[in-house]
């Protein structure tokens, strides 16, 4: 690693980072290359697409891409840009479509991707072969677990060995559907943040700024008679305690003992009494179903993953999906969801969907205020260039396997990548 | 109850003036006055920009508090801690187009459209364009606010951010 970027001292414990990387167009520039063009990136869930027909259209690492269901019930991922001019030939969110028309001259493009019908065929020359002028699809396509992620680098390791040990983190999510199917409620945030997106990847998993930034949410918990207090064991500055881990390749997780209920499956008082009964049921599904140890790894932690470079898979108050890209040095677009077991009753859904809003999203009682520290600090990076380097040393001191979630060694375990990747690219 | 029943009318200047006093207090962050507006099982909604029409219950919604939830959230901006609102935003209500739009002799119903201008130092100018829809209920005499439910416009929030002050 050259020091460019990260620099670490392994024997005095520092670990600092260049502002540079939080503000600079050329920096933007060359991670779009080095990262967003080489890793594997979300771009959406099979449950998304339920029928043959269904599409959804988004931006992933800036290109246009149909998410879509072709009419044998294949999913793909199309870039979405006419062959003829470019124009996008897909122009609502979403739908269920036979075929996708351009509005600029009419090429019309089957659900696969391949080019159907060209107004005035007579005016083309026998050069002109219709099977060569499909939509391009991604370079790849893989999924793990209806989990699809996009790759624009052919050279790249398939999807199952770039996830390494988040695969783990990804089951104990699909685990929590008896038939393991989780699906994407409908539903969608989309929300700018004026700040470095690498800012958001550090927040997901830092809960060393828990006691200051969300104040009012832990009073909220603690008006509804959650317990909040932590405990009394030295260097605990949350209500449970918990540690952050390296799952390779730069992807990163916390696992925490949980304190602030879970869907799946532990009652706090905030789902008040009639629920108990149910959340009791669904843990004893568990139990039955993966045996009292795997039912409790699942039902009593909360996990916020980050699959590098940019999936936060937040398994806390609620599951949340989060992407988030680039649009400027200084602003990100994030795009999150509410993922459940495709199971769930009608009263279990609710209960779901207004615990994620206790804390998270664009409304909730805790993002908002992560969004304010994250523009505070893109705020105070305008000073980089004579306040160079930030800190994230915390936890040095110990070793891999006792960093807590309030130290920042998963955080490094992405800057370590990040720097890995970017030096790579020259 | 007996003495909600039939009671439940209005005229459009009650309902219009109801709307902006409502609006000056949120303006002038005016919280707890403000809640006193509200009933005790009122409901407060921001549905996702893509989801207009659906359901809290099985939509994800930006905001969807009960009337405990209200409370906190009052609670909430009124803490320093409360970081996106603080120091708090300064905020314009612009509630014109008013319209009552049913009712059952319980509630009636009430369309308004909107736009609300917020400002913080260091930060631009953001505009919240949308349609409020009220279920308003007559209790002691008073208009009180059952339901309601602050619609945006935008296909996304975008560069809207957060909903961090009641919208």
């Amino acid at each position: 690693m050259n020091d460019r970027y990260v620099v670490e001292d392994r024997t005095r414990n520092t670990f600092s980072l260049s502002r540079e990387t939080l503000v600079s167009p050329a920096v933007l520039e060359k991670e779009s290359r080095a990262i967003f063009d080489t890793c594997w990136i979300y771009v959406g869930h099979a449950s998304e697409l339920a029928r043959p027909g269904d599409f959804r259209t988004r931006q992933v690492a800036g290109r246009p891409v149909i998410f879509c269901r072709d009419k044998t019930g294949a999913i793909r991922a199309l870039l979405n840009s006419c062959r003829h001019r470019g124009a996008t030939v897909c122009r609502e969110r979403e739908g269920n479509a036979r075929q996708f028309m351009c509005m600029y001259h009419g090429w019309t493009y089957e659900t696969d991707g391949a080019l159907k019908n060209v107004p005035g065929p007579e005016a083309y020359g026998a050069g002109f072969d219709k099977r060569r002028f499909g939509l391009v699809p991604v370079p790849r396509l893989e999924h793990y677990r209806d989990f699809y992620f996009a790759c624009l680098d052919n050279a790249a390791p398939p999807l199952a060995d770039y996830l390494a040990g988040a695969k783990e983190y990804i089951d104990l999510v699909v685990e929590q559907s008896p038939s393991g199917r989780m699906e994407i409620i409908a539903g969608v945030q989309e929300y700018d943040i004026k700040a470095n997106w690498k800012l958001l990847v550090e927040n997901s998993v830092d809960d060393y700024h828990l006691p200051t930034v969300h104040t009012t949410w832990l009073n909220y918990m603690k008006n509804a008679g959650v317990n909040v207090r932590p405990p009394k064991e030295e260097g605990l500055l949350l209500p449970s305690k918990g540690w952050g881990k390296d799952l390779g390749n730069g992807h990163l997780t916390t696992d925490n003992i949980n304190f602030r209920g879970r869907p799946v499956a532990r009652w706090i008082s905030i789902y008040g009494e009639d629920a108990k009964a149910d959340i009791e049921a669904i843990r004893r599904e568990l139990v039955a179903r993966l045996g009292e140890a795997r039912a409790a790894r699942i039902a009593d932690t909360n996990r916020n993953l980050i699959v590098f470079p940019n999936l936060a898979l937040n398994d806390g108050s609620s599951v949340t999906v989060r992407t988030f890209f680039p649009t400027a040095p200084d602003r990100m677009r994030v795009t999150a969801w509410c993922l459940g077991p495709a199971e769930e009753t009608p009263a279990q859904r609710a209960r779901r969907l207004d615990a994620f809003l206790t804390f998270y999203g664009p409304g909730g009682f805790a993002t908002p205020d992560d969004v304010a520290a994250l523009e505070a600090v893109q705020q105070g990076l305008a000073a980089w260039r004579e306040v160079g380097w930030s800190d994230m040393s915390r936890g040095m001191t110990k070793p891999d396997s006792e960093q807590l979630n309030t130290d920042e060694g998963h955080m490094r375990v992405f800057w370590r990548r990040w720097s890995e990747l970017m030096d790579r690219a020259g | 109850m007996s003495e909600r029943r039939n009671v439940a009318s209005a005229t459009q200047a009650e309902v219009e003036d109801f709307l902006y006093r409502e609006a000056a207090l949120l303006d002038a962050w005016q919280l707890d006055e403000w809640l006193a507006l509200t009933t005790a099982d009122c409901s407060y909604y921001v549905p996702p920009n893509d989801k207009l029409e659906a359901d809290h219950r099985s939509t994800l919604f930006t905001i969807a508090d009960n009337h405990t939830r209200l409370i906190e959230r009052v609670k909430r901006l009124k803490d320093p801690s409360a970081h996106a609102e603080y120091p708090p935003s300064r905020t314009r209500r612009l509630i014109s187009n008013v319209r009552i739009t049913g009712g059952d002799g319980d509630t009636i119903d009430v369309a308004a459209n909107f736009v609300v201008y917020r400002f913080r130092r260091d930060d631009d100018r953001r505009e919240f364009v949308g349609h409020y829809r009220y279920k308003l209920r007559r209790e002691d005499g008073a208009l009180k606010i059952a339901e309601r439910r602050a619609i945006l416009d935008g296909e996304e929030l975008g560069a809207l951010g957060a909903v961090s002050f009641i919208l």
